[in-house]
């Protein structure tokens, strides 16, 4: 089925938006999302870690800068029988649980399709501005996602239902 | 009036929410929150509905229950605006799911609005059911949804597309109504219901054979076309990403043209072409171009043959491989795993790359490239490889080490050479990763050393130096007390000294050291502690001159807070102390462990994990099914293991009962009254799944003789190697092959005049046993019996087997690792030893059919050590066919003459 949840974090953890394609308990879906919240919190803590001690480096070799690669840390974590494609986004961590067999890049696209879509929205989405207008946010979400499947990826076409509704309001 | 019930606004509650410091803090705002939502839903004001469901949509996503708002839903799904009917919409599939009840009222509301003339309130009715339909919705509604897949609006097409993918993954038998329809959203121009619509077809294919060939014959053309027209389409602003016009419809039609080609060579010959095409044109510089490619190499790799592309496949792996963004070497490894299976050679020729990725800091990464590494392993290359993955052992993370250790002591396991590789492997793993290893690893390198004879005097040496330097490793330190223990005299004379080795001196006293070490630790466990408890008890025999200061150890224990050490200390004290004569063969080196038993057991208790040793020693004698002998196996250690360990104190305090002369406890001798005679029972019901083969092992074993003669007891022999040759030898003769001449032979029985009166030891309608008896010249402790089998019955028994069994009061314990899974660290380091007072020898009956009224013999011998103190007791069992069919007698014997 591909996706199989949808979740945004924000950086203390706290779940922001959380949009399952498969039934689970209110009890698992704590579970499950304090376990993947762990994890991928805990690997980006590394990569800042990494990171400070980069430009730390940089600043007193700059010449070297150029050269040498950043090193980032892969944007998938394998937890349970899912996948988590996850990235981060200023202040939010979007993570999508996938089936084993998903692409993986494809869905890190589409992270970012979400993102764009959110963006042309509200105008540099926010933590805020998703937690205020969670439901305008499941609107758009389901635009583009049923069932776990992708439905569509033009943004106009995403939007224009949303748009419509607000101007009737 | 209403601001009052209705609370706060939606936006007061979530700042109220965020504002909160603590857990506590937050679940007092919901609570208070969802009291004023239940006493507004009360209300019943269509207003506020809107609201308080949104308020729910948030406490729900904070992981409250919600459950109360359920009703709300459907109210608001009822209702005819627009704006109420999509919040409603929203929160059923939020706060709702298809196992609830609730789920049915909603059908109706759902079949209204997939007829209504506002196409958005279709979109959300449709939206609503293809995320949430139950299999009776399914199929209630699927004309509906059929119908709208040619709806005049394209949104509306898309979202009725999707919608029958679940449906028809609800209801499978609906898959046939919907080829046709899908078969036309293939030709659509519009990219959504071209996506929605090949995801369909996806769906359709992967669950109906059908519509599989329908597809593959009718639309296989098409659906190249439409991705040939995408991949070389001008610049579309709406779809573009990076330069790729739409990435994920280029994917969904790259994973349809999988399934279509998979197994079918036409259509593999078909899309050969457009393949080619996007693997080399595709840009991958960005990651959407990657997701392509990444897409295209797995559609490659899983049409019919076509070895041209198949390279380009591989190369293209190979630059993923190399590239320097992680997430694509993450999907190089995972794609490279699947490669493994048709061209082994090109991913061997990345193999230096994938183990630099073993050691990259990303644990994502590192996993994946260790799953891969353990498939490249082979009998060529693996003393290259373990020899990096152990070196890099030493260096990796903490929390990687499980991991590791466990890839590579599989992979040391299935491809070792020799067995001095594998123990210096496993070794090395131990010392750097000996927390981490679980039991059935460290199990079956003790079992792999007792085979190894030659390689004892080796391992203890080698365990011994490496536990000086890794002694905070608890599984190694076991291995090292254990070989210790059974080997300890090796490692102190330098015996079987090889010619890598350097020789050590080592002392007696060092040797104890090592095991008080671990013993007094205080972060040892208690398999450890008990261990190291056998170990010294065995040490004691092995080194007499320090025994006193072993008895130190031993007796310092019985202050140990845990309470199985304490009791084993002074049984093992008492044992030390007063039983110096049957000490040594107390505590003999254990019989070399039944590697192919282990194996067995092993992968019966762990299906998943990787348990094959590459060749087992012991081969399992033809004749013999696999299944039968599991079960005997199983039978013969689990049954028997559980029952000394429950009755454990008894026993020892059996054995110093009977060695102190005092016999007040068992006076009598009445049989059974002791969990001994328990055990002998589940000994013989042993037999009873099929009691053809087992018969002559269960007398076999009731008949082993000897106090001191030899470790292959009565339950020993059950699960020793042994085991095999009396399962197959169905016969009597066959128990001469266990006995191996420890018996005297049946022709030195001399026969004295009756001092004893015969007796009927047995009788039922159809068979009667006498017995009689003549003491052995010279040893009034032995008794021979002649055991007379009369058939009263008109029928002539087959098969017929006489098993006999005589209670034994003493039982003493006899030290084995049985590598159970009991947690229990009795059952891992003993295996119950029982001590007969009375010992039972039969001869072979003088035939073993038993015709119509007539009679045949056997020769039984008991020895009853507590002569005079003592009167015999004998259960018997009879097992024999009558006209093929199975019958089984059993009885007691009471009544034998005073004085046997």
């Amino acid at each position: 089925m591909g996706i199989r949840f949808i979740l945004m974090v924000n950086k203390q953890g706290q779940t922001r938006l959380a949009q399952y394609y498969e039934w689970l308990t209110l009890e698992e879906r704590r579970a499950l999302e304090g376990e993947i919240v762990r994890k991928c919190l805990a690997r980006n803590d590394q990569q800042i870690r990494f990171e400070l001690m980069f430009e730390f480096l940089c600043s007193y070799a700059g010449v070297l800068a150029g050269w040498l690669a950043l090193n980032e840390q892969c944007s998938f974590v394998e937890h349970r029988n899912y996948k988590i494609v996850y990235r981060r986004y200023a202040s939010l961590f979007f993570m999508v649980g996938v089936d084993d067999d998903e692409n993986e890049l494809a869905i890190l696209e589409f992270i970012h399709l979400l993102v764009e879509t959110m963006d042309k929205h509200f105008g540099n989405v926010c933590e805020l501005d998703i937690m205020f207008h969670l439901e305008k946010a499941h609107f758009m979400l389901e635009e583009m996602v049923m069932n776990g499947c992708i439905v569509e990826t033009s943004k106009a076409n995403i939007l224009s239902p949303i748009q419509l509704m607000d101007k009737a309001h | 009036m209403n601001s009052i019930f209705s609370g706060t606004r939606l936006r007061d509650m979530i700042r109220s929410i965020r504002a909160c410091k603590t857990a506590a803090e937050e679940r007092g705002v919901v609570r208070k929150e969802c009291a004023d939502i239940r006493a507004s839903i009360n209300e019943n004001d269509p207003h506020d509905r809107h609201r308080n469901l949104a308020k729910l949509m948030f406490i729900h996503m904070l992981g409250y229950p919600t459950h109360f708002g359920q009703m709300e839903c459907l109210k608001l799904i009822a209702s005819p605006g627009f704006p109420e009917k999509r919040i409603g919409y929203l929160g059923l599939m939020l706060l709702l799911d298809e196992r609830q009840e609730v789920l049915m009222l909603v059908t109706n509301s759902l079949k209204q609005d997939l007829n209504h003339t506002n196409q958005y309130v279709v979109g959300l009715a449709l939206c609503a059911l293809g995320n949430i339909c139950s299999a009776e919705m399914a199929r209630d509604l699927a004309p509906e949804v059929e119908r709208l897949i040619q709806f005049r609006d394209p949104n509306i097409r898309k979202k009725a597309a999707l919608c029958s993918t679940r449906i028809v993954r609800k209801v499978p038998d609906l898959a046939e109504n919907f080829i046709n329809a899908a078969s036309s959203l293939l030709k659509e121009k519009h990219h959504g219901v071209l996506i929605t619509g090949v995801q369909l077809c996806y769906e359709l294919c992967t669950i109906n054979d059908e519509a599989l060939e329908y597809f593959r014959k009718k639309c296989t053309e098409g659906l190249i076309k439409t991705l040939r027209d995408i991949t070389n389409s001008a610049y579309q602003p709406e779809y573009d990403v990076a330069g790729i016009t739409d990435p994920f419809l280029h994917i969904r039609l790259l994973k349809l043209l999988r399934v279509l080609g998979h197994g079918d060579a036409d259509a593999s010959d078909l899309m050969t072409d457009i393949l080619a095409q996007v693997a080399t044109k595709t840009e991958s510089n960005k990651n959407a171009g990657n997701a392509v490619l990444y897409e295209c190499v797995e559609t490659i790799m899983a049409i019919e043959d076509t070895s041209s592309l198949r390279v380009l496949a591989i190369n293209i792996l190979g630059r993923f491989l190399s590239n320097r963004d992680n997430n694509i070497r993450y999907v190089a490894l995972n794609m490279l795993m699947k490669a493994i299976a048709f061209d082994d050679q090109a991913v061997q020729r990345h193999r230096v790359t994938i183990l630099e990725c073993v050691k990259d800091p990303d644990a994502s990464i590192r996993k994946r490239a260790l799953e891969l590494v353990s498939l490249l392993v082979n009998e060529n290359n693996v003393k290259q490889l373990t020899k990096e993955l152990i070196d890099y052992l030493e260096i990796s993370d903490e929390d990687f080490k499980e991991d590791l250790s466990a890839k590579i002591c599989s992979i040391v396991e299935k491809f070792s050479p020799e067995k001095i590789w594998y123990i210096d492997q496993m070794l090395k793993v131990l010392s750097e990763a000996g927390k981490f290893v679980k039991d059935d690893v460290w199990h079956a390198l003790i079992v792999v050393i007792s085979n190894a004879s030659e390689l004892h005097g080796y391992t203890v040496r080698a365990l011994y130096k490496a536990v000086l330097t890794y002694s905070e490793q608890e599984t190694l330190v076991r291995v090292a007390i254990w070989c210790i223990g059974e080997y300890g005299d090796l490692l102190v004379n330098n015996v079987g000294m090889l010619g890598i080795e350097d020789p050590i001196t080592v002392t007696e006293s060092d040797a104890v050291d090592v095991v008080e070490d671990a013993i007094t630790r205080h972060n040892s466990d208690m398999t450890t502690k008990a261990m190291a408890l056998v170990a010294l008890l065995k040490l004691s025999s092995r080194f007499p001159s320090i025994s006193e200061r072993i008895k130190d150890i031993i007796v310092k224990q019985k202050g140990s807070l845990l309470l199985e050490m304490q009791q084993r200390a002074i049984e093992f004290n008492s044992i030390v102390d007063r039983h110096k004569n049957i000490r040594p063969s107390l505590v003999e080196r254990m019989p070399v462990l039944d590697e192919a038993t282990f194996n067995v057991r092993r992968a019966g208790s762990l299906p998943a994990s990787v348990s094959t040793m590459a060749k087992p020693s012991v081969s399992i004698p033809n004749g013999v099914a696999a299944a039968p002998l599991v079960d005997l196996l199983d039978l013969g250690s689990d049954d028997i293991m559980a029952a000394p360990s429950s009755s454990g104190a008894d026993f020892l305090q059996d054995l110093l009962g009977v060695d102190l002369g005092s016999s007040s406890a068992q006076s009598g001798a009445t049989p059974g009254p002791k969990a001994g005679a328990d055990l002998l029972m589940d000994i013989l019901s042993i037999g009873t799944p099929s009691p053809a083969q087992n018969n002559t092992s269960s007398v076999d074993l009731l008949s082993t003789p000897g106090i001191n003669k030899n470790p292959s007891n009565a339950l020993d022999t059950l699960s020793s190697p042994a085991l095999p040759h009396i399962a197959t030898t169905a016969s009597a003769g066959g128990m001469f092959d266990l006995l191996d001449g420890l018996t005297p032979s049946p022709s030195k029985e001399a026969t004295n005049g009756p001092a004893y009166p015969p007796i009927v030891a047995y009788e039922s309608s159809t068979l009667k046993i006498e017995f009689t008896f003549s003491k052995s010249s010279g040893n009034p402790q032995e008794t021979n019996v002649q055991a007379t089998f009369i058939n009263l019955s008109p029928n002539t028994f087959t098969d017929f087997i006489f098993q006999a069994a005589v209670p034994k009061v003493i039982s003493v314990f006899f030290f084995s690792p049985l590598l159970s899974s009991y947690q229990n660290f009795f059952n891992i380091v003993f295996r119950s030893f029982n001590l007969q007072f009375l010992q039972l020898h039969l001869d072979p009956a003088s035939s073993n059919t038993l015709p119509a009224s007539g009679n045949i013999t056997q020769n039984l011998r008991v020895t009853n050590s507590q002569h005079g103190k003592k009167s015999l007791v004998m259960r018997m069992r009879i097992g024999y066919k009558v006209n093929g069919k199975d019958v089984l007698e059993e009885g007691q014997i009471n009544n034998f003459p005073r004085g046997l």
